[in-house]
């Protein structure tokens, strides 16, 4: 889950890193009145879940609380790569005189938390990343013991940090890493992390993504959840415990198990089909969870065949079939079904289906090759 | 011969009494598993699936009075994390993991913990594994496999099942099928396996069912073109996902470009693996 630059430096702040004063408008009239009570000099910045905000357009220095209104009457009307800007936030302006990153994520390969920082900060850390990698410093964190003060130490000499900035540069690093793990955060970035010309340290953005599988141990982030910049019908499915993600194509998916699932897609492509979405109905799939899915992959217009492809495991194939009759009693539908099922009550599934009016189908090769010629079937006619 | 389990594994059940727990221990007895022993928190001495199993309070109590050798955990996401350490401190060897779910950061801090005490996991958000007519640990279909000299390993679950029927169906058999799981952060990984296979007698070439994510499979091609002699027929799911969005796995994201199927599709193909475009064509091209 992201989450956006305002609820990341909020909780950056609980932690102990200094952040700008200031707070998150949903309208033009309230960024004004934020900005007056910060003196004027503000910055309003979109806050939609993508980056690049800066280069559209989407954050702009003020001079005035007149000017705020103004800035961000425009902002608020925004899309910022087809996200619309639904909230600003406005900082009091900063007087900057360097640009650090900072930031803590998994490392996969290593399996292990890494800490990363540069002296390159301010820009898109993934673009350092390709052009200049010897500007990152990165440092692995053993899981059991955490990070340790020294660790900092080795990073601020790493970007050449002078030794004045050292102690306040190891309590942020310090903050962070409490966030990263108290959040059970997968991602927690300061960038830029700037030096004032105060001569002190603040974190002014900041980005958090939270492990999802970890929410259920941290209701109030959960609740932070920004679902207006989600797909609709991903938010949907996620309510009934499905994986659904969205595509272009015209075949519809439904398939049991993630790994069968972009496998059942990769299949559709290859006999010229496009696929309109990944959808995993996840293992023991009742029918009120299959009634579900098949209520959300009908949803989308786009699409003219669906394919069904359950290979019953701890999944009954009945209690699969039942679901897709208890889904087509609510919603009527013409679209052609290709239905292949194979394990567990495979035989049961199949004659509940018999009146169903479906195509079955035996191999997979066999079930994707029925569902595009469906389609064409559909173009044929017109 | 085989990997890893054998006709000498004693089986332990960590979440036995729970409904999944109940149902795959009946599937694992009957496939032929020697289920010994179980363990729920509050229900030591007492019997499970009637008088078939013992249920002991804790891991040590277990492995004490059975010698249980291989763990198998259907402890729910929550408390997985504590279910492993567990089985590691009471000195069993292999854990297999079968919860999904579990926080990327538990996960790295139990894998940690395990390295350090030289216990292998396998796992977790996997099927488990199978030695065909010998052993079952975990939820893979008893009669989807038949004894043979092909060795699978694959990073998914149904898929793993669709590959095993489609070699039935071409009367092909399987030493050991190893499901090692969709998370990013797991125990087992591609390469320990090929290792594994490399060096036992009666499995005469490998399956290996990727799926976009990591660079598991790049590393997994560097291997095989090094020390691998036995062929290795290969899959790799998710040609039409989009990046940075999770295919329902974990570990199944393109991030920053990196992890893209036609990415390992290439590297494994450079290394004289034979990529099959869809899993029924897998058997085809083992010869």
């Amino acid at each position: 889950m992201k989450l956006h630059e305002y609820q990341s430096k909020q909780i950056f702040s609980k932690y102990g890193i200094p952040i700008p004063k200031g707070r998150a408008a949903a309208t033009a009239t309230e960024a004004r009145q934020i900005a007056e009570e910060l003196g004027g000099r503000v910055v309003i910045k979109s806050q939609v879940l993508i980056g690049g905000r800066g280069k559209a357009g989407g954050i702009r220095v003020a001079k005035s609380a007149k000017e705020a209104e103004e800035f961000a009457t425009q902002i608020l009307s925004m899309e910022i790569k087809g996200l619309p800007v639904r909230k600003v936030l406005v900082d009091e302006a900063a007087n900057i005189d360097h640009e650090i990153y900072l930031g803590i994520t998994n490392d996969r390969a290593a399996r292990r938390p890494v800490i990363m920082a540069s002296a390159a900060g301010g820009v898109e850390i993934e673009e350092v990343a390709r052009t200049s990698p010897e500007k990152i410093i990165k440092i692995h964190i053993d899981p059991l013991l955490g990070l340790r003060d020294f660790q900092a130490r080795d990073l601020a000499v790493g970007i050449d940090l002078p030794k004045e900035y050292w102690k306040q540069f190891t309590e942020i690093c310090r903050g962070l890493w409490r966030t990263y793990v108290e959040c059970d955060a997968t991602l927690a970035e300061i960038n830029p992390l700037v030096i004032l010309k105060e001569k002190h340290l603040m974190a002014l953005d900041g980005k958090m993504l939270v492990d999802d599988n970890a929410l259920f141990r941290h209701t109030d982030l959960a609740e932070m959840r920004d679902v207006d910049e989600e797909v609709y019908v991903e938010t949907e499915a996620r309510k009934y415990g499905l994986s659904f993600i969205k595509l272009d194509g015209q075949i519809g998916c439904m398939v049991n198990g993630a790994g069968l699932a972009m496998a059942t897609m990769d299949i559709v492509k290859l006999f010229g089909g496009e696929p309109a979405n990944f959808l995993d109905i996840g293992g023991g799939a009742s029918a009120e969870k299959v009634a579900a899915a098949l209520r959300i992959i009908l949803s989308d217009k786009n699409v003219k065949a669906i394919l069904f492809n359950v290979f019953g495991g701890i999944t009954r194939c009945d209690e699969v079939a039942r679901g897709i009759l208890t889904a087509l009693k609510e919603v009527k539908s013409n679209i052609p079904m290709i239905v292949r099922l194979i394990g567990t009550n495979a035989d049961e599934g199949r004659k509940l289906l018999v009146d169903a009016a479906m195509i079955t189908a035996e191999t997979l090769v066999d079930a994707a090759q029925k569902a595009v010629a469906a389609t064409k079937t559909l173009e044929a006619k017109g | 011969m085989s990997i890893l389990i054998n006709k000498q594994t004693r089986l332990l059940v960590q979440g036995i009494t729970g409904n999944e727990g109940l149902f795959h221990t009946q599937q694992m007895l009957t496939y032929g598993t020697k289920v010994v022993a179980g363990v729920t928190p509050g229900k030591g001495g007492e019997w499970a699936l009637g008088d078939k199993v013992p249920v002991f309070d804790s891991c040590r109590a277990a492995v004490d009075a059975t010698g249980a050798n291989v763990t198998v955990i259907f402890v729910p996401s929550r408390g997985a994390p504590d279910a492993m350490f567990e089985a590691a401190d009471a000195g069993i060897p292999l854990i297999v993991c079968i919860t999904e779910g579990v926080p990327v950061q538990d996960m790295m801090r139990v894998r940690e913990y395990l390295d350090q005490k030289k216990v292998r996991l396998l796992g977790p958000n996997c099927p488990g594994l199978l030695t065909t007519g010998e052993s079952k640990v975990g939820i893979i279909p008893n009669d989807i496999a038949i004894p043979g000299n092909v060795g699978v390993v694959s990073r998914s679950g149904t898929l793993t099942y669709e590959v095993l029927f489609a070699l039935k169906q071409n009367q092909m058999g399987v030493t050991t099928c190893v499901g090692i799981g969709g998370d990013p952060i797991n125990g087992t990984n591609f390469i320990d396996c090929l290792d594994l296979f490399e060096a036992d007698p009666r499995t005469e070439m490998i399956v290996m069912i990727g799926e976009i994510g990591g660079s598991d499979e790049e590393k997994a091609a560097q291997f095989i073109a090094a020390n691998m002699t036995k062929p290795v027929v290969s899959f790799i799911a998710g040609q039409t996902a989009p990046p940075g969005k999770r295919m329902g796995h974990a570990g199944a994201i393109i991030e920053g470009g990196a992890g893209t199927a036609a990415d390992k599709v290439k590297a494994l193909e450079a290394a004289g693996v034979k990529v099959a475009r869809y899993p029924e064509e897998i058997p085809s091209l083992l010869v």
